[in-house]
């Protein structure tokens, strides 16, 4: 079969421009992933969160989310005309004609002064909000708009989910790399620690760092979603790790490598120079696949509490709100933040596929 | 005579990434009579595996096109029209086929004999104990020892000659009649193959089967073959009986072919290359003249090795540890502008002799003296300025060098780590001419290694190790992987190198021809042993060892009178 695998790999060489610099694999990564048509479509996707992150980080867009714009639990756009109770209920309670205070003002001593502050009341101006009865998807229970603090939950999870990845990618692939290319002694230790990690069930592991930074007053400076990301990327380098220290002990034996060896090139860098440019491919559907993740995880702790400060929104406040709504048929905000969840994490999936697809060096 | 399978104007395309259309093969005819060998030779991407697969059509069905004009008639019936269901029982049963690694074809995880008794069950009606009996005989036919025994050992505790010999086994169980052999010694030492090919000639004889043999090494053939097909690019060069092809080639191409490999009977000045016949003026005369070989009294000897040893201590059991002699006391001097050779079948300890020497691996003991100073006592800092002077190139030119690297990155690096060259303007000039040297365009230094052929990357391999001018440039098979009419420009290359820069080669090897071709002093391993160190043409002349003659017996003879009759 060697004629067959040899004969696809060997198309005419085109006539190449004199000094023009060929396609790097990169390139040709690139170029197979232009042709795959779900793995555009996921890149589009991802890139619009992206930016829609970038516009709500800056201002652009969502900058009014935590404005009480509409009634309590504001009707969608596409049902106004539906009965909400709790609008109504509220506003009840708002209008509810004044009872008579009992009077107290011969025990009261600041009862002389009422006259006067009502006097001062009186004369501050204030104008009553018109609040929205509908808003485009909805609004929550203090009248915000669902779709805006949807965006502006988007910019925290997003965040937190690249960045955990970010450094659980790097943490990962320098122990993986210094592991898997040393061995011996070395390798042993980093795999004790690497066991250690893997040996406490997850959720506990994120719990438990997360409990000692809140505890730690040093720390405390950073709490909120600094600390997030790095929970997350302390507890989630342990799957990179492997893989990358397997992908080193393949390479360490490969015949390009004992070549640089021979030319004198120095250990640091036969692993970074020549080694790491040939595992990047691994690394990299690996960092995508743990934004995936980490958005994920990030939902689950702010869920349970221990993620995003109450002041801001993400997707993972965004449901643990949802939970009781739920109950009395308000379905808008979990929609709103399920479903964008779903797409990202979806369209992310996607393009990992792809990416790997594309990255492949065998697939040519 | 009757033809058993009649091949007519086969087509097969490839469909590539994007729209593009490779022709793999292009309207090929040839004939297998009934009890025959008939050998397709060609080099790769002949075409010539591609064809013997679609017969028993084992092509990727999404990629592979065959030309509906194309037929391919076997008994009458013609194979690339019968329904999948007939076609399973053709395959393995009238027609089987033996590949070029036993060691990825045999499933690990059974034994052997349950292998051979599986295909005996699918395509009779024996019960599992006649099968297993049968299996066994099979065994004993394909000659390998205590059969009973070997009948439960699963394929990795076979050796690769017993592997080959399990394959064949399963191939003849159902008594085909034709057996398609695709490459099955290329993965074999010579003393193997040779006792493979006997096997195959002897099986061919007493089950009166056709045997359609392909393979890159007309030498090979011309001990079995009753004719001869020979292919380039998709198409047939020439195709006679072994008698025409041999000794009156009317095609350049498989004149080339005959001559492109080193004789160990002839030693040109340069060997033909392809191109050589091509042109109408023919061979240059000059490059057939003979050269001398051998070590003269009053050379100069830059590399002095003695009782080098080499231990690796392999698991043994959960605790234990056992030692391993790769290299027993090897000792030879390297003389300035000459070549020594290494021989020996895998696992003689050849290629450890030349990581030892770079200290790619670590010496277990002995001294290498080079310019007086032992290279294995030095401190790595200290030895950094000798590594420039020993280099090496890999056997495998697809791995050797770095995919994620430019040819410029390639060459430049070794410079740069050594400060050869003022600065980066220098370094490219000084690469630029290199690749000139070695044989290759300007553009080149742009280009990723995946942008280039076998034969291409080995000369950017040796380009990288020309950069430093080293003194002595180990060869670890570093012609093997390559086809041969490659080879034979690579091994030229090598040798105007050596007229011109004096470099001292240790050419290590398996080909014996080869090696008698470059080398001057040859050195012959068994088992970590060294058994003979001398000038090579005493060595293939009168071998003193047992093991020698025993190695120079199994080198494939080509044709010869004695053979066909």
């Amino acid at each position: 079969m060697s004629a067959v695998l040899n004969a696809s790999h060997t198309p005419p060489p085109p006539a190449a421009p004199l000094h023009q610099v060929s396609p790097g694999l990169w390139q040709l990564a690139w170029r197979r992933l232009k042709r795959d048509k779900v793995g555009i479509v996921s890149l589009v996707v991802v890139i619009f969160f992206l930016l829609m992150m970038v516009g709500s980080y800056t201002g652009l867009v969502a900058k009014n989310w935590s404005k009480e714009v509409g009634v309590s639990y504001a009707n969608p756009s596409f049902m106004a005309g539906a009965e909400n109770l709790e609008a109504v209920r509220t506003k009840a309670d708002a209008n509810a004609p004044k009872i008579e205070p009992v009077d107290l003002s011969d025990i009261d001593p600041l009862a002389p002064r009422y006259a006067e502050w009502a006097e001062r009341t009186a004369k501050i101006k204030t104008t009553e909000v018109k609040r929205a009865e509908s808003l485009a998807f909805g609004g929550d229970k203090w009248g915000r708009d669902v779709l805006q603090k949807a965006i502006k939950g988007a910019e925290t999870s997003i965040f937190v989910g690249l960045f955990a990845a970010l450094f659980a990618t790097i943490i990962g692939t320098t122990l993986g790399a210094i592991s898997g290319y040393m061995g011996g002694k070395v390798g042993d230790l980093l795999e004790w620690f690497y066991n250690i990690f893997t040996s406490i069930p997850y959720i506990l592991l994120i719990l438990a760092f997360a409990a000692v930074f809140a505890s730690s007053p040093q720390l405390a400076a950073y709490k909120g979603v600094p600390m997030v990301v790095a929970i997350l990327a302390f507890t989630g380098w342990t799957g990179i790790y492997r893989l990358v220290r397997s992908e080193y002990i393949k390479h360490a034996s490969r015949e390009y490598v004992k070549a640089a060896q021979a030319i004198g090139a120095s250990d640091s860098r036969r692993m970074f120079v020549h080694i790491l440019p040939n595992v990047s491919h691994v690394c990299l559907v690996q960092l995508s696949q743990h934004v995936v993740q980490f958005i994920k995880a990030e939902v689950i702790l702010s869920y349970l509490g221990l993620g995003v400060p109450v002041d801001s929104v993400s997707w993972g406040t965004m449901l643990a709100e949802a939970q009781s709504e739920l109950v009395i048929g308000k379905w808008w905000q979990l929609a709103a933040a399920g479903i964008s969840m779903a797409i990202l994490v979806t369209a992310f999936s996607m393009l990992t596929d792809s990416l790997r697809d594309a990255l492949d060096p065998k697939i040519k | 005579m009757d033809n058993l399978l009649e091949v007519k104007n086969l087509n097969v395309k490839f469909r590539l990434d994007g729209n593009q259309i490779f022709e793999a093969v292009k309207g090929i005819s040839f004939n297998v009579p009934k009890n025959s060998t008939v050998a397709l030779v060609g080099e790769s991407g002949s075409g010539k595996s591609v064809s013997a697969m679609s017969i028993v059509r084992l092509l990727p069905k999404e990629t592979a096109i065959i030309s509906p004009n194309s037929e391919i008639s076997f008994e009458g019936r013609n194979l690339l029209k019968l329904p999948e269901q007939d076609m399973r029982n053709v395959r393995g049963k009238a027609i089987s086929v033996i590949f070029q690694e036993p060691m990825s074809s045999l499933n690990p995880v059974f034994t052997v004999g349950d292998q051979i008794a599986e295909v005996l069950r699918l395509h009779t009606k024996m019960t599992r104990k006649q099968a297993w009996a049968r299996a066994e005989e099979l065994m004993h036919e394909v000659g390998i020892p205590n059969p009973k025994l070997r009948m439960n050992s699963f394929p990795h505790e076979l050796s690769g000659g017993q592997q080959q010999r399990v394959m064949i086994a399963q191939a003849i169980s159902c008594e085909p009649k034709l057996l398609i052999a695709d490459e099955p010694t290329t993965a074999l030492d010579v003393t193997i193959q040779k006792q493979i090919l006997d096997l195959i000639a002897n099986l061919q004889q007493r089950h009166s089967m056709s045997v359609l043999f392909i393979t890159h090494d007309l030498a090979v053939v011309g001990e079995i073959a009753d004719h001869i097909v020979v292919m380039q690019s998709g198409e047939i060069k020439e195709k006679g009986t072994a008698k025409a092809i041999f000794e009156a080639p009317t095609h350049p191409y498989t004149k080339a072919l005959l001559s492109c490999r080193p004789s160990v009977l002839e030693r040109p000045k340069r060997l033909p290359v392809i191109d050589d016949f091509l042109r109408p003026e023919g061979v240059n005369k000059e490059n057939l003249v003979q050269r001398k070989r051998g070590y003269e009294p009053n050379d100069q000897i830059v590399l002095e090795v003695n009782n080098l040893s080499k231990k690796f201590m392999l698991k043994d059991g959960l605790f234990k540890k056992r030692e391993v002699a790769a290299v027993k006391d090897a000792s030879f001097k390297l003389a300035r502008g000459k070549t020594l050779g290494l021989v020996g079948e895998s696992g003689s300890g050849k290629t450890t002799v030349g990581l030892t020497l770079m200290r790619l691996h670590a010496a277990s003991g002995g001294e290498v003296l080079f310019d007086g100073v032992d290279l294995l006592k030095l401190s790595e800092k200290d030895f950094l300025k000798y590594k420039r002077r020993i280099q090496i190139v890999f056997q495998n030119p697809y791995a050797s060098l770095n995919p994620r690297f430019t040819v410029g990155q390639i060459l430049l690096e070794p410079m740069k780590i050594h400060s050869i060259g003022v600065d980066d303007q220098e370094r490219i000039g000084l690469a630029m001419a290199l690749l000139k040297r070695v044989g290759l365009p300007d553009v080149s230094f742009y280009k990723y290694p995946h942008e280039f052929s076998g034969g291409q990357r080995q000369r950017i391999a040796i380009a990288r190790c020309l950069t430093m001018k080293p003194d002595v440039l180990i060869c670890d098979e570093s012609v093997s992987a390559l086809d041969v009419s490659v080879q034979a420009q690579v091994l030229n290359l090598l040798q105007d190198l050596q007229d011109e820069y004096k470099m001292s080669y240790i050419f290590i090897s398996h080909d014996l021809a080869v090696v008698k071709y470059i080398s001057d002093q040859v050195m012959v391993m068994s088992e970590g042993d060294v058994i003979e160190v001398a000038n090579s043409d005493e060595i293939y002349l009168h071998p003193k060892q047992e093991y020698t003659k025993k190695l120079l017996g199994s080198i494939p003879k080509g044709w010869q009178e004695t053979a066909a009759a």
